[in-house]
């Protein structure tokens, strides 16, 4: 990934937030993945095809997702089967979103959820692979890039 | 007015219905992926759905010219996180009332419905 395709899918996170939420989320310094960065309990899980191959997953923990939830729906509670939901769906609207930065030939695959610590989580995603750490309501998440 | 809503993340199906409940609508069926919304068309036939494009066993794109073949004057709004202008495009050519780009707020989600039903009023 160039330095511009990660600026402009940091803009893209960071106004989906702020779209849906109202609250700026707040963008750390990306960096390349390390053995030991772990991911959080949901984590969403998209392939990409077409033009460029790899994948994207955004991971999350419970607190956060609950929070974000309240944006969309209000006061319902989350179940697990919500929760594994949301963040499958946070994931392919950031994911359909980069379509506007890598344009139609950028393929995104159906999300699909993991739960906790997955050995092969990043087996879809090309190195090098970057974590863009987000801090949104005091939860930190992350989203992870690894393209050709 | 019989609703249909399309999308393979049920948060995204309740957060429609629940957007669009203060509308004029009745909500004939919800459906997670193309297949399944294919059979609750064709047993509602309803006048408005809200159809996602990237779903599970068949996509929103061909669900489109399937469901205007069986309804030609449905009033099928696209819901999408695929923000190009090709994709917007071809919904639209293929028969779409609408693309709305997620994420949205349930005031764009409104005012896309109420463009859509505009539509309909001038016709009438």
């Amino acid at each position: 990934m160039t330095e511009t395709e990660l600026k402009a899918t940091i803009k893209i996170v960071t106004e989906y937030f702020l779209n849906i939420t109202n609250i700026p989320a707040v963008m750390g310094l990306p960096y390349i993945k390390k053995d030991t960065d772990l991911a959080f309990a949901y984590t969403g899980l998209i392939g990409i095809s077409g033009a460029r191959r790899g994948g994207v997953y955004y991971t999350a923990g419970k607190e956060l997702l609950a929070d974000f939830a309240q944006f969309i729906l209000g006061e319902e509670t989350l179940d697990e089967d919500a929760l594994n939901d949301l963040v499958g769906e946070m994931t392919n609207t950031i994911a359909g979103n980069m379509r506007e930065v890598f344009g139609a030939t950028f393929l995104i695959s159906v999300p699909i959820v993991l739960r906790g610590q997955i050995d092969t989580i990043s087996m879809r995603l090309k190195p090098p692979v970057f974590i863009i750490p987000i801090n949104w309501n005091e939860h930190t998440s992350h989203l992870a890039i690894g393209l050709e | 007015m019989k609703l249909l809503i399309v999308d393979d993340s049920h948060i995204m199906q309740r957060a429609i219905g629940k957007y669009l409940e203060n509308d004029h609508f009745t909500l004939v069926g919800s459906a997670s992926d193309g297949e399944a919304a294919m059979q609750m068309f064709s047993q509602y036939l309803p006048d408005v759905v809200t159809l996602d494009i990237t779903m599970p066993k068949m996509d929103g794109l061909t669900c489109l010219e399937k469901m205007l073949s069986l309804k030609p004057d449905a009033k099928i709004l696209i819901v999408s996180a695929l923000k190009d202008s090709i994709t917007g495009l071809q919904a639209l050519k293929k028969g779409a009332k609408g693309f709305l780009a997620k994420p949205f707020t349930a005031a764009e989600l409104q005012n896309e419905i109420d463009e859509i039903l505009g539509q309909m009023n001038d016709r009438n």
